[in-house]
């Protein structure tokens, strides 16, 4: 083995211990009104789809607002639920790949290894939230949108799986400044596209490890829940139970 | 000691008979060979338009993952499994009447076991890089996870691949060397090569006989195990209505169904081709037809056990699945294959009668193939379909090109057989010269 290998092998060993990302969805909080779901597009170079493909259930989409009728006419409810991936602790995509291209990060996140992908699918249907998304066919983005490409994201190719990344390319920087400033991320200091264009604020992110931070205090709270919390998945996404019934 | 003569007397004409499809060959043979071409070629088509313009030319969509080349993999599979079933099984069991079948049956294995491969290939979204599939040494320390059930398969269909070849050219040696002496031209020069120098001494035979009792067991116990692994695939998945622990036994048996069916199909179309009618007889097809029925009532019972055991447990997810299947989206396609694959069957064969008429038989045996193909899709759509969320439910259909790249797979099959007609004796020549001697006096 490289020394360098070795150096880099040691360097994310060492970094395992310090962060633990996690998210918490306040569900009395969401209205439902996908800003989430455009932000996500922006940031993360999501392709185009288009009406055709849509219709054809071929639409990407990181974040994705569920919407859910309770009750029959006219005492309609409507319940929204913004699902992504959910970065399990035991994430049951990870096992199934045979290539090693779906793994689990030091800090706990679920990343998917986009060059060593070959296109199986075993994890998209291994994944209860079904969070997983697939290109179906090459990218492609209606002028001028190609020209707002965020060059901190790769562009997937056609045949290869993606998901939500909790923003890696953010949680990157975000860990780069404080490096450089010799201290830890503050809390709120990093936060993926979605939860900053949250205009009701019901995404929050943050590390678990630091016990002050808000999403370590929120995901104590009595509301808390996983989403299908007895498949064992330990989900790294907490939700919390809307208040009004 | 008085039939002895006649016996040995029959044995010119044994040669004679079963080398004829490799000396032989009618202008209806051309014409058939190149009609198989002309689809494996749109087939080709339809596959290359596929890498060039993304998989997305399938109706696969999220959350249905997976489709008709998952599903036709699983049935190719079990199409292989006829002639290690039926040879590997007759032979341990010592069943006489196995030798005019053992052959054509290894040789479905064979062929179906390369157009299995091929599914895998149709179905990766970058076939490109394939390769990421195989463990070599490379400098970024990269191997496959052999905790994926998909690397468990890939390893079992390559052993079973390599196993299977060993196990048909092991009996064809003698029947290579009779092809080298009696065969002139180019072709003398191959099967001189493969008979790897038989000359029929006593202990030549005694060698391979030797080694076709080694390899039989072995080649039993390699089968039932990837048709195992091949139901891990959906067994150990979180998927509802997949995780299950029947799933293994269930594929096991279905795939022996599907390929009794097809040796069924085979060996009535031989016969009929190749006057064959000496050989394959009436007594064979009442026997095959005896099997076939066994693994029906098996594999019902089993399917059975599967459906009540969710229908009871009332889990939300699981009986969604079922509800698609019994009266919603999928009944239509439910309900045809539960009469192909178990009504009929059952109906027709318990009777003696109909089971002394290969035609029937042939057609029963066409029946349960359409009707497990139709299974193996049942398998896969459905439960994909009926994820947890139910805001996901979708459905599934597949689109013209998958279409033509499954006809196309099913023409390269067949060419492949129909090349191998005229390549290997398609009944043993030398087991059924032993038959012939072991056979009691008439």
């Amino acid at each position: 083995m490289s020394q360098d290998l070795q150096a880099t092998k040691e360097y994310s060993t060492k970094a395992a211990s310090s962060y633990k990302w996690e998210m918490v969805v306040d569900l009395d909080r969401c209205s439902g009104c996908e800003a989430c779901v455009v932000a996500c597009h922006a940031e993360n170079n999501i392709r185009i789809s288009g009406e055709k493909e849509a219709s054809e259930g071929r639409a990407i989409n990181w974040i994705r607002i569920e919407r859910y009728w309770e009750g029959d006419y006219p005492d309609v409810k409507v319940k929204f639920l913004p699902v992504m991936c959910q970065h399990c602790d035991d994430a049951p995509c990870e096992p199934v790949c045979p290539v090693y291209a779906s793994y689990h990060t030091p800090e706990g996140l679920n990343a998917q290894v986009y060059n060593r992908c070959i296109g199986v699918r075993y994890c998209g249907n291994n994944c209860p939230y079904v969070a997983r998304q697939f290109n179906w066919f090459d990218p492609h983005w209606d002028e001028p949108l190609a020209d707002q490409l965020n060059p901190d994201v790769s562009v997937r190719s056609g045949g290869v799986m993606e998901k939500c990344t909790f923003c890696v390319q953010r949680i990157r920087s975000g860990k780069e400044v404080a490096h450089k400033e010799g201290r830890r991320v503050r809390d709120g200091e990093i936060t993926p596209a979605c939860v900053q264009s949250c205009p009701t604020a019901a995404l929050i992110f943050g590390d678990r490890n630091d016990p002050d931070s808000r999403v370590s205090h929120l995901t104590k709270s009595r509301r808390g829940f996983h989403l299908m919390e007895s498949l064992g998945t330990h989900p790294a996404v907490t939700y919390l139970r809307r208040l009004s019934e | 000691m008085t039939d002895r003569p006649t016996v040995w007397e029959e044995m010119p004409k044994i040669n004679r008979d079963l080398l004829a499809p490799l000396q032989t060959t009618t202008w209806t043979y051309f014409l058939w060979v190149g009609v198989l071409s002309c689809l494996v070629a749109a087939g080709a088509g339809a596959w290359t338009f596929q890498i060039q313009t993304g998989i997305g030319q399938t109706d696969l969509h999220h959350p249905i993952f997976w489709g008709s080349y998952i599903a036709s993999f699983v049935f190719w599979i079990g199409v292989s499994h006829s002639g290690t079933f039926i040879s590997g099984v007759l032979r341990l069991t010592n069943a006489e009447w196995r030798r005019p079948v053992t052959r054509l049956a290894e040789l479905m294995t064979v062929v179906a076991l390369l157009v299995t491969a091929l599914f895998v290939f149709y179905h990766l979204g970058r076939v490109w890089r394939f390769y990421y599939l195989i463990p070599y040494p490379n400098q970024r320390e990269l191997w496959p996870n052999f905790r994926s059930p998909l690397m468990w398969d890939a390893t079992a269909i390559f052993t079973y691949a390599t196993a299977s070849t060993i196990y048909i050219y092991l009996p064809l040696i003698p029947d290579f060397a009779l092809a080298r002496d009696r065969i002139h031209g180019w072709r003398k020069t191959v099967y001189r090569w493969l008979a790897i120098g038989w000359h029929g001494s006593q202990a030549q035979w005694r060698t391979l006989e030797m080694a076709i009792r080694i390899i039989t067991p072995l080649i039993v116990m390699v089968m039932i195990s990837v048709h195992s692994i091949v139901g891990f695939d959906f067994g150990m998945a979180l998927v509802p209505a997949w995780h299950s622990t029947i799933f293994a036994p269930y594929f096991v048996v279905g795939a022996v169904h599907s390929g009794l069916g097809m040796v069924m199909i085979g060996l009535y179309v031989l016969r009929k081709v190749y006057h064959l009618h000496n050989y394959v007889r009436t007594e064979h097809f009442e026997k095959l037809g005896k099997l076939l029925l066994v693994t029906t009532l098996l594999l019902a019972y089993m399917y059975f056990a599967e459906q009540l055991t969710v229908w009871y447990g009332k889990v939300p997810d699981h009986i969604a699945v079922q509800h698609s299947l019994l009266y919603g989206a999928y009944a239509v396609p439910f309900w045809f294959m539960v009469s192909c694959i178990y009504v009929i069957p059952l109906l027709t064969l318990v009777w003696p009668r109909f089971r002394q008429w290969p035609v029937g038989l042939m057609i029963v045996g066409l029946i349960i193939n359409i009707g497990m193909y139709i299974e193996r899709m049942l398998i896969i759509v459905p439960p994909l379909a009926h994820p947890r969320l139910s805001f996901q439910w979708d459905e599934y259909f597949p689109s013209l090109i998958e279409f033509v790249i499954l006809v196309g797979t099913l023409a390269l099959a067949l060419l492949l057989y129909s090349l191998a007609v005229k390549f290997v004796p398609v009944i043993s020549i030398w087991e059924e010269k032993l038959g012939k001697k072991h056979a009691p006096k008439r």
